[in-house]
């Protein structure tokens, strides 16, 4: 991929005007994004520019009160959260949120909820299909667990484990759902610099072998030069530049809105 | 030494108690087995308000309508149409299930505290509405009596012994029923709720139809044990399904460990086999039982047998008793 400035690849998601408003504070205003298959996306902005509210409005946590969001060619403006898992978009939280008092394995069996199906009726009789089903779960997780170096921790309590392995944890999860979009926000903040390496070698890593594509928001600026392939700048709910990251380093109007009027 | 605890406590324990519930009704006077009948109740009480308060975190502080709604339909059935009790049984699971899926229905996005006070208003509505006799079908504040004991072919459970089996093969089969959805992804579903209801929803469970479920199994449950409470004590009137039951069920749960079916089994026993044994200090009852509250939430805010993950409960406790003496 490269950062050509020449993006190739069909259109995973595209946000088309869209706009959230809490009471009087619009938070989103008019975004038109879009993120190509196989590439990192980068979300930037200064705080309080609407980047995660951009996320919760795609995910399916917020409704948007304009606008339209495409995934796939798929309109799923204003859908459940669970129903756009469903569909291949999987999400991490800034703020990690794990299962607390469930183990490691209970989390990310979770991200495999979307991807079975028994009911009560095949639980109370245990059913072969169940039985099987149950199988493949633990067994899809397991495979989870390894992926990000947690199989120690398989049966601890995720609350017990350290925050660094709390957010590959929080990864792993996202990944069970078998997503075609991750959608990471801010996957470095509280990593030390060693631990974002790793995460970000990780990423790269799962975008060759699984075909994603990855959307992320992220405030340490390195990590987002070092590894997204197009990088777009938010400021005050609208979108103020995009390009790529050698672009966006240069222009003017990122260096006044996010870096204050530095240089 | 911990390691093989866990297996003596399952392989030994369990059949131990099997054997101590199977063993007690011969010989045991009819006073101990209704009093075993009652914990039956209360533990089948437990198992149901666990569902919707341990498994999913959701405050039900109305759980005795539930209760009351499955007593009445056995009641008014079986007297008015004359349907047999056991039959009557799962109608009484279905009539309370569907109210809930019915009340709970426009109030199931409610959080915490909100939830709870719309559900003790729901508990209350259903006691008044039992007192103000609708449609001349419930008694008003007399209630309903003279229904039959209930009949399995040409057995009649009329004595305290068929009863005490009634209720405990019902719980019996409850428990095992629990303990299969537990550990289905329906049991996962409803514990990641309970932990984080915005990552369970982004991690792909339809929250709303999952809490729906709990509420509609639980009210079930609480409509059986209100068939058998009807079945046993022949009548049924609005005085037996107050907001002080539903405070019971609560405890029940809180004091044997949210989600955890043993925990409710010991819940349930503190709460009907505590009073008999201290009969004699009867008016000092409610004294006991609100210290024994605090100090359960200072010293074991879990309660007393919390589920375990990732192991065996019985693990969990053994372990906490060898640390002790060591």
């Amino acid at each position: 991929m490269g950062s050509t400035g020449v993006r190739d690849g069909e259109v995973v998601l595209r946000t088309t005007g869209l706009t959230k408003t809490f009471g009087g504070l619009t938070a989103v205003d008019q975004l038109d994004l879009q993120v190509h298959r196989g590439e990192i996306a980068a979300l930037i902005g200064p705080n309080g520019a609407g980047k995660t509210t951009v996320f919760n409005v795609v995910t399916g946590i917020y409704k948007p009160e304009a606008g339209t969001v495409l995934f796939q060619e798929i309109d799923i403006t204003g859908w459940k959260a669970h129903r756009i898992v469903t569909q291949g978009v999987a999400r991490t939280f800034q703020n990690i949120r794990l299962f607390a008092n469930l183990t490691c394995l209970e989390n990310v069996m979770a991200g495999m909820h979307c991807r079975t199906s028994a009911g009560v009726t095949a639980a109370l009789f245990r059913t072969g299909r169940l039985v099987r089903e149950e199988r493949e779960i633990r067994a899809a997780a397991e495979g989870r667990l390894a992926q990000v170096g947690l199989t120690d921790y398989t049966d601890e309590l995720a609350r017990n484990i350290p925050y660094g392995r709390q957010r590959m944890l929080e990864v792993a999860r996202a990944l069970a759902s078998g997503p075609r979009l991750l959608v990471l926000d801010e996957p470095s903040s509280g990593l030390n610099p060693r631990e974002t390496e790793d995460l970000m070698a990780f990423i790269k890593g799962i975008i060759r072998e699984e075909h994603l594509t990855v959307l992320l928001i992220e405030h340490d600026m390195n990590v987002v030069m070092g590894i997204s392939d197009w990088v777009t700048v938010m400021d005050g709910g609208k979108k103020i530049a995009e390009g790529t990251p050698a672009k966006i380093y240069h222009d003017p109007v990122v260096i006044e809105a996010y870096l204050g009027g530095r240089k | 030494m911990t390691a093989r605890a866990p297996l003596l406590l399952r392989r030994v324990g369990l059949p131990l108690a099997l054997l101590v519930f199977a063993a007690f009704p011969f010989g045991a006077s009819d006073y101990l087995l209704d009093v075993a009948y009652f914990f039956g109740i209360y533990t089948l009480l437990g198992l149901s308000l666990n569902v919707v308060l341990g498994e999913v975190g959701l405050y039900d502080l109305g759980h005795a309508g539930f209760y009351a709604i499955g007593a009445y339909t056995t009641a008014i059935l079986n007297t008015q149409l004359h349907i047999p009790v056991l039959v009557l049984l799962p109608v009484s699971f279905i009539a309370a299930g569907l109210f809930a899926f019915i009340v709970t229905s426009p109030i199931i996005h409610l959080r915490g505290d909100y939830l709870c006070i719309v559900t003790i208003g729901m508990g209350e509505i259903v006691r008044l509405a039992l007192i103000n006799n609708p449609l001349g079908l419930t008694g008003g504040p007399n209630g309903v009596y003279g229904i039959d004991s209930p009949t399995l072919g040409f057995l009649s459970i009329d004595s305290s012994f068929g009863y005490y089996w009634l209720v405990w093969i019902v719980v019996g089969i409850s428990i095992i029923g629990l303990r299969r959805l537990q550990r289905s992804r329906i049991g996962r579903a409803w514990n990641y709720i309970r932990e984080d209801e915005t990552a369970a929803q982004a991690s792909g469970v339809n929250v709303r139809a999952y809490k729906l479920l709990a509420f509609v199994i639980g009210a079930g449950l609480a409509g059986a044990a209100g068939c058998l409470y009807a079945s046993k004590l022949l009548v049924v009137s609005p005085e037996s399904f107050t907001f002080w039951e539903s405070c019971l069920m609560f405890s029940i749960v809180l004091i044997g460990g949210m989600g955890s079916v043993p925990g409710v089994i010991i819940g349930a026993a503190a709460v009907t086999l505590f009073p008999e044994v201290f009969r004699t200090f009867a008016s000092y009852r409610m004294v006991f039982f609100g210290v024994a509250m605090i100090l359960m939430m200072m010293f074991r805010p879990g309660g007393l047998w919390p589920r375990r993950r990732g192991g065996t409960e019985a693990r969990d406790l053994l372990e906490r008793l060898w640390r002790r003496r060591g």
